[in-house]
């Protein structure tokens, strides 16, 4: 009797459920409730403008840049029918498109950049556009020790076919590439003993170079060096984030002291590295949390933007950008900049507490150690330690509460984004990837350190 | 009801049976790993006295139980032979034949002189439960570990770590081979004549076979009530049961009960035998039945082509699943086997000889290898037999799966403090092979991942202050892992591969 009464009511209730739900359902179909939104907007959401961002104007030439810069370092790849990889053009050309069609005009590639395919594929994608439209920012790269290329001509063919890559007969940015990687001698090298900067310096006077700078890593030597020279320099690239303004890592200089040297000079300032290759976007819960409470719709990437493109003297912030969702999101917070108030900066300090105290490997994921002679991923192991202390799962301890979880978090993730032969354990110790390193980590100790952690977690060492 | 029980619990045995070739996570067997320990050739390779004395007795009191139960090739032989009893027509199938005593005595004394002389490959091809192992890891464990890799890129989709996958690799044609052909000559034999495998062929039913005449339970005719049907007879898969002068040939009958069944008199019962041992008649040989054994080996043999054939096209899908390869990365060239003047034996083996001696090459432990060591060995007198090689990995210091899973005592159960100072060989190194020699940069890897610090490096150039360094082996601290063999960026062949060690030794 019992039992039966008690079917008829669940099922009653399960019709009432069920009625209730219908009614839901028609309710938001027909948005019959006025206060009653049909979807969010604001935050991450909602219409994205295509005229209300921000601009900044060079002291130099008096370009109107877009405070959001597009970098090319990053295109998206595809397989061709011949099963060998290339740019996904029709993916570049569709996010320039809309980048240029929401105000973003500044694009900054490099030879290098996507294993030396970004200038081409920027160039098919921007000629497509009238060239007032679009600020082009190219380097003179230096990564390569190879004396054929470091040498005068060496530099001159580098330099000309940015230009056919390009397909522009001047550009308007362009950079000597990581100045500091190396120190002064490099710097020599590279740029003053081959008489490449007074070329540059003409070229400038010729017009084919509009405005000229660098983009600076490293020794601050260099920094200081070029600043007091008696060159004038249009720009210059740095990188600046909420973390290394005064917490820069390796041999960095904090951005606290570039862009106040910088802004003496009233030399504008192009921001690379502002989320410190995607960590700022991915911080710990706890660094999350004490954003949310204040902005609870706007998400960590969007902070780390405000806070690069606050200063004036920022010209524009890099982002590469890969995802149509990304670009979205850059191009909202930056039209227009609302900049960072006081309560947001102290806020922000606390964030960086949080950021040092994690166990983070400083690694940009940059690529430009790639590719290992020994068939290492070292962007992609660093990126998937990373990850791993982000969410949480880095264990301090095997005592720790989470052991189980973060075990199976570590172990099963690092095979899923390394491939086993590409993995810390295969790493020879040669050190080739280390001088190429901007970040100036030691590449070798950081993937023995990671290995000795898989170790203790496969073989289930306490610790 | 009788037939019920012994259906359901042989089908568990089965299954569990199975699944221990198929799991890779190393869990199942700590509860399940007893399964295959019970097996008789096993157990009589290991010298498990518990378990033979259990079988032994197992067969005194009820009879052939353990052919219907426990072994999993009998049970798989069942199931082949129900789907057969299925088609139409083919109701009532079988006839009473007689014993092929010559051959079956001719296999069991074959069997027990390779077994006394050492010739692993004919133990080894004999065993019912190795030929189970081979078809289950050969056919079923790929496709397993593909629907695991299935489930594991479901999984990565929702950011699950609840699965992880695994790799699925063609370990050795030879032993797919002999599996297939097992398959086929199984298979054949139990789709039109039930058990006559088990009873013509295995080693281990003739041998239960002298105790089961003997056993305390039998199946009897009630002479009284048997109407002379027949139909006990045609539905006994093992030919066994004389319905003309209600003789059982108790060396042959498996205790299936499918007889007690289908007798509509109920003329069949299983008692002991002080209650029915006067109504049982002495065996008698029925010349008038002999199948034609000539016959049956022709169709056997066509059709067996055409599912070796089938089974080649599907092999070819493992062979052709390749790792994938990120662009913009070096290329990394496949490790190369290097010729090992010694095979090398995981550790607990003992020694290549207590290996050869002891394996029925059931591929349990290659099976649940989770490091890609193990593998059939091709030589001759060790065929089938694991041995290992470490181009997909290196025997890790927290891993002792084979030496736990192994039930014919091949691999004696280590734990893994034994196993770090157990010598299974020694690394050599190749000079010409060397990064250090071969790119002029400095290599620190054997070094490094050593587990012992077996491995020092040296100058090369002694006397000059930034000499490049070269590794080498201490022989004294040495275990044969391959961590240096496997890791070494020498490519296609190490510069530092491992040469087993015909004894194993403590270091």
């Amino acid at each position: 009797m019992e039992n039966k009464g008690k079917k008829e009511i669940s099922r009653r209730s399960f019709l009432k459920v069920l009625g209730a739900g219908s009614v839901a359902a028609t309710a938001a179909l027909y948005g019959c409730k006025s206060d009653n939104k049909v979807s969010a907007e604001g935050g991450t959401l909602g219409e994205v403008p295509t005229d209300k961002m921000t601009y900044r104007t060079t002291p130099t030439t008096g370009d109107k840049v877009s405070l959001l810069g597009y970098g090319c370092m990053r295109y998206p790849l595809r397989k061709n029918s011949k099963g060998e990889e290339e740019v996904d053009q029709d993916i570049v050309n569709e996010l320039i498109d809309y980048a240029i069609a929401h105000g973003v005009n500044y694009f900054d590639t490099s030879p290098v950049y996507v294993r030396g395919w970004s200038e081409a594929a920027t160039g098919i994608a921007l000629s497509r556009h009238p060239r007032d439209k679009y600020f082009i920012a190219t380097k003179l790269s230096n990564m390569n020790n190879n004396p054929n290329v470091r040498s005068y001509e060496g530099s001159l063919a580098m330099y000309k076919k940015s230009f056919s890559e390009l397909k522009v007969d001047y550009i308007d940015y362009y950079l000597l590439h990581t100045v500091g990687n190396g120190g002064m001698e490099t710097f020599e090298n590279r740029y003053i003993d081959n008489k490449v900067l007074d070329f540059l310096l003409k070229e400038r006077e010729a017009g084919r170079v509009r405005n000229l700078g660098f983009s600076f890593h490293g020794d601050i030597a260099v920094f200081d060096y070029l600043l007091a020279s008696d060159i004038k320099w249009d720009f210059v690239q740095i990188q600046l984030n909420y973390v290394d303004w005064k917490h820069a890592t390796g041999s960095n200089t904090n951005a606290e002291y570039l862009l106040t040297e910088l802004e003496k000079k009233n030399i504008p300032a192009v921001i690379m590295e502002p989320l410190l290759g995607g960590r700022l976007s991915r911080v710990p819960s706890q660094a999350l949390n004490i954003m949310k409470e204040i902005h609870p719709e706007d998400s960590a990437a969007q902070w780390a933007f405000r806070y690069a493109g606050t200063p004036e003297s920022v010209l524009t912030v890099l982002s590469g950008m890969v995802y149509m969702e990304h670009l979205q999101e850059n191009i909202r917070t930056y039209s227009p900049l609302i900049p960072l108030q006081k309560k947001e900066y102290e806020a922000l300090d606390r964030v960086t507490e949080i950021m040092l105290n994690a166990d983070y490997v400083q690694c940009t994921e940059c690529q430009y150690c790639m590719p290992c002679p020994y068939g290492l991923d070292i962007p992609g192991v660093f990126g998937h330690y990373n990850r791993i202390v982000s969410a949480g799962n880095k264990l301090k301890s095997s005592k720790d509460e989470n052991y189980k979880k973060a075990r199976t978090a570590f172990l099963v993730g690092y095979d899923r984004s390394v491939p086993k032969l590409r993995q810390a354990s295969h790493c020879i110790g040669c050190e080739i990837c280390k001088p190429h390193c901007p970040q100036r980590i030691d590449i070798p100790t950081e993937m023995r350190r990671i290995d000795f952690y898989t170790e203790q977690l496969k073989q289930k060492i306490e610790f | 009801m009788l037939r019920k029980i012994r259906i359901i619990t042989a089908g568990i045995f089965f299954f569990l049976t199975t699944l221990l070739f198929l799991d890779f996570t190393g869990s199942f067997h700590l509860w399940f790993g007893w399964m295959a320990k019970v097996q008789l050739v096993p157990a009589i390779l290991a010298v498990n006295v518990v378990a033979i004395i259990f079988l032994l007795l197992l067969t005194f009191i009820f009879g052939r139980l353990y052919c219907s139960v426990i072994c999993p090739l009998g049970v798989f032989q069942d199931g082949i032979s129900n789907v057969s009893g299925r088609r139409k027509g083919k109701k009532n199938r079988f006839r009473y034949s007689s014993p092929k005593s010559y051959l079956r005595y001719g296999v069991l004394a074959l069997f027990v002189v390779s077994m006394l002389a050492g010739i692993s490959v004919v133990v080894s091809a004999l065993d019912p439960y190795a030929s189970y192992g081979r078809m289950a890891s050969g056919f079923l464990t790929p496709l397993y570990r593909w629907g695991n890799n299935l489930l594991a890129l479901v999984a990565e989709r929702i950011d699950s770590y609840a699965f992880y996958s695994v790799d699925v690799w063609m370990k050795s044609w030879i032993v797919f081979g002999v599996a297939v052909a097992s398959l086929g000559i199984i298979a054949i034999l139990a789709w039109r004549h039930g058990r006559t495998y088990c009873n013509t062929i295995c080693p281990v039913g003739t041998l239960l076979g002298f105790i089961s005449r003997f056993s305390i339970f039998k199946l009897h005719f009630e002479l009284e009530k048997c109407n002379g049907c027949g139909l006990c007879a045609r539905n006994c898969k093992s030919s066994c049961i004389d319905a003309k002068t209600k003789n059982i040939d108790y060396s042959r009958c498996v205790t299936c009960f499918n007889c007690v069944e289908k007798c509509k008199s109920g003329a069949i019962v299983y008692t002991s035998r002080k209650w029915g041992a006067s109504k049982t008649p002495v065996d008698t040989v029925d010349v008038h039945h002999t199948s034609n054994t000539e016959n049956d080996k022709d169709g056997m043999s066509r059709r067996s082509v055409l599912s070796l054939l089938g089974l080649l096209a599907f092999t070819n899908i493992v062979k052709s699943q390749q790792i994938k390869v990120d662009g913009g990365l070096a290329t990394i060239e496949d490790k190369k086997i290097p010729d090992r003047k010694t095979p090398i034996v995981p550790p607990g083996a003992l020694s290549a000889q207590n290996m050869k001696q002891h394996c029925t090459a059931c591929q349990l432990c290659i099976s649940g290898c989770p490091n890609g060591v193990l593998r059939p060995s091709s030589k001759l007198v060790t065929l089938m037999q694991p041995e290992m090689s470490y181009e997909r990995g290196y025997c890790r210091p927290e891993c002792v799966e084979c030496s736990q899973v192994c039930p014919a005592g091949a691999i004696k159960p280590i734990d893994i403090a034994e196993k770090s100072a157990i010598s299974i060989g020694l690394a050599v190194w190749i000079k010409d092979n060397c990064v250090v020699n071969t790119d002029e940069v400095q290599c620190n890897s054997c070094e490094y991942h050593c587990p012992t610090g077996a491995i020092t490096l040296v100058d090369r150039d002694p006397g000059y202050s930034d000499s490049l360094k070269i590794p080498t082996v201490d022989k004294e601290l040495c275990i044969g892992c391959g961590a240096c063999e496997n890791l070494c960026p020498a490519r296609p062949f190490s510069a530092i591969y491992v040469e087993g060690n015909v004894r194993h030794h403590s270091i």
